[in-house]
């Protein structure tokens, strides 16, 4: 049996308390409160204490799709990102950087809205990049 | 937020407006209840009774989207009262002159004509307020999502200015923002006018900087913002679409007009973890990973940034999002490689000054906030302590004006919308957390007593909800919290979704709908029941 706590910061609100997830042989189990994060204090909220459970949610998307005949369906990475990469490449050279608008997410890490919105302004010499910060 | 949330303990006044604190922030919360506790006094303003309002030494609920009007009848009585921190608004400030020029149009008894709060009311939360020796805003959506949310921001930091209530501890304009990572995706340029740690595209100098750091040619025109994306599809400015982690078919106003708008793209990409209804009208869907499968960093609130750690492999075959984006780059013509999350970080950290001093190693027992401009910077926990961004403060004289959509003979009440403690947004993670879930697994609207009677409409009876963009069918939940003549709804249900009904008119500044406020017609679908009643 294989044990593990890993420190992170929850995914919910913009409060950024800190728990430890509770691994049990490569499988989340549990969500514990820091207790020496200043914000949190040992304390969690509902959603905090259960940050674990969508992770691992039957409806967790784990394959590629396409559309095809109308309707999504399983597909290779290859087939889809090369798919999704020709198709922007033809929608910029036939109408321009400008048609093509990207949002970028509120959830995910800074790491990935910074490869995202540089992808954006790079790749299509546009600024059209939003996220949800408003709604 | 221009200050930490540890500081809201030691606060001694406390205004909440527009913030259901205890439901969408408990943990803020609890610094509230601590600080009251402490003899901090509280003031809640809000149109709804939440649940910070029943420790509150003040509680009133103002008129849907008359804020403005509140705060100025509070501001003209600081100064007809000479309660303004006259040193701090001749050392720190300018525009005095015009706002008290315009606060003359906001006596008491004006504003309490315009808000339906009482002009003792307006007296007491005045004194209260600029009789404090730390009085601290706590603010959210309730103030933002308007067609005048901008003027609403300014309010408050015309208030906390006059009162020489800012760049001090607990004290402050601050804003609980409802996403754990939307600072941070602000502070990563994920904005169309404005390029990581908010240097506008329209300056050349920023333009060239970037041109040569990322050795490409950019745009110096703002780009779109979601809303004018929604109406490029529709009118063909705009053909292909890429959506990282995003449900806007759930999350923005007139949800019907979203989805028709999506369903005009020429491609439509998305990455995300579940079979949203915005990956359900794409042509290719991406599966990328939670926060539990990724390293990285989340920056919160407080401007704080802080470490993410990876706990478990990627379910399936799903990938890191950032992994995803570069590859999709890459064969796109546009290589781009990074071996690490870290490795993007510290690229970041050379192009965002505020983020200039942080490393993982300094933020590995605790985040820092920023502005961190160096190694050697401790960060920022409070903003502007000697001086403003641009200076001196800005006073803006600001008029009240109505909100887009009032009430007419065909749609009688006002909805207003908002947030339920077990959920989060468009539920897409909430409602797969089965325990979560179970707290509250359908959706409902709230409406006063006096209004069920009237309509012959029964506790937990399903009615139709009708505005002028769509409607939705729901259960009613009877319950005094809300106003006779308003309705309240969440938009965690897709099913039952308030952005069905909810208005697009933005804010011609920042360009936020204003989702808290709309007209709308309750309709009872049993008709048998009226009778009965």
């Amino acid at each position: 049996m294989d044990i593990n706590y890993v420190r992170t910061t929850c995914p919910y609100c913009g409060c950024g308390c800190e728990f430890l997830l509770e691994t049990l042989d490569g499988k989340l189990v549990s969500t514990i409160p820091s207790k020496t994060n200043v914000m949190n204090q040992g304390k969690l909220c509902i959603k905090g204490w259960n940050a674990h459970e969508f992770v691992e949610s039957p409806n967790r998307l784990t394959k590629p799709m396409i559309r095809k005949d109308g309707e999504l369906v399983e597909t290779s990475w290859d087939e889809a990102l090369d798919f999704a990469a020709s198709r922007l490449r033809e929608i910029k050279e036939s109408h321009g950087g400008d048609s093509l608008a990207f949002l970028t997410s509120a959830k995910c890490t800074n790491e990935d809205n910074y490869v995202f919105q540089k992808f954006c302004r790079v790749g299509f010499g546009t600024n059209n990049v939003d996220h949800c910060a408003r709604l | 937020m221009t200050n930490s949330i540890p500081e809201i303990e030691d606060a001694d006044c406390i205004f909440i407006i527009g913030s259901n604190t205890s439901v969408a922030h408990p943990l803020i919360a609890s610094r509230v209840f601590k600080a009251k506790a402490k003899g901090a006094k509280l003031i809640v303003a809000d149109p709804r009774r939440i649940q910070v309002s029943s420790i509150a030494d003040i509680n009133v609920k103002q008129n849907l989207g008359s804020d403005v009007a509140l705060l100025n009848g509070v501001m003209n009585v600081i100064i007809q009262r000479g309660l303004h921190d006259k040193v701090f608004i001749e050392e720190r400030t300018e525009g005095f002159e015009a706002l008290a020029e315009t606060l003359k149009n906001y006596p008491p008894e004006k504003a309490s004509e315009i808000t339906g709060v009482s002009e003792e009311d307006i007296v007491n939360i005045a004194e209260t307020f600029a009789g404090s020796a730390k009085s601290t805003i706590l603010y959210a959506m309730g103030i933002t999502q308007h067609s005048h949310g901008v003027d609403n921001v300014k309010s408050l930091a015309n208030l906390a200015m006059l009162t020489g209530q800012i760049g001090k501890p607990s004290t402050g304009v601050n804003p609980l923002r409802g996403q754990n990572n939307v600072q941070g995706a602000c502070d990563m340029g994920g904005l169309p006018n404005v390029y990581p740690a908010y240097q506008a595209v329209t300056d050349e100098n920023n333009k060239k900087k970037f041109e040569d750091i990322w050795q490409a040619q950019l745009s110096s025109k703002v780009g779109y913002t979601i809303m004018e994306m929604m109406h490029g599809l529709e009118d063909g400015s705009i053909k292909g679409m890429v959506i990282l982690g995003e449900n806007p078919v759930g999350s923005d106003p007139d949800a019907r007009h979203v989805k028709h708008a999506l369903q005009e793209a020429d491609f439509l990409a998305v990455i995300d973890i579940f079979l949203t209804d915005t990956a359900k009208l794409a042509h290719v869907v991406l599966p990328g990973v939670s926060f539990a499968e990724k390293d990285g960093t989340f920056t919160n609130t407080e401007r704080k940034v802080m470490r993410v750690r990876k706990a478990v492999e990627p379910v399936g075959d799903s990938r890191l999002d950032w992994q995803i984006i570069c590859d999709l780059s890459t064969r796109f013509g546009l290589p781009m490689n990074y071996d690490s999350a870290e490795e993007i970080f510290n690229e970041i950290t050379q192009v965002t000054p505020s983020y200039g001093g942080l490393t993982y190693q300094r933020i590995e027992s605790g985040g820092i906030p920023w502005p961190c401009p160096n190694k050697d910077h401790p960060g920022t926990p409070i903003l502007h302590t000697e001086r403003f961004t641009r200076g001196k403060g800005l006073f803006h004289a600001i008029e009240y004006r109505p909100p887009d959509e009032l009430a007419d003979e065909e749609y009688p009440m006002l909805l207003t919308t908002g947030r339920y403690f077990p959920h989060y947004h468009t539920g897409t993670m909430t409602r797969n957390s089965p325990t979560l879930d179970n707290e509250m697994p359908e959706g409902q609207f709230e409406i006063h007593p006096y209004d069920a009677r009237t309509l012959g409409i029964r506790n937990l009876e399903e009615c139709r909800i009708v505005s002028r963009r769509g409607d939705v069918v729901t259960k009613a939940f009877i319950t005094d919290s809300v106003e006779p003549g308003t309705i309240f709804m969440s938009f965690h249900f897709m099913e039952a979704n308030a952005n069905e009904l909810t208005n697009t008119a933005l804010d011609p500044i920042c360009k936020i709908p204003e989702y808290k406020v709309c007209a709308v017609r309750v309709e009872k679908i049993q008709q048998d029941l009226a009778q009965a009643v």
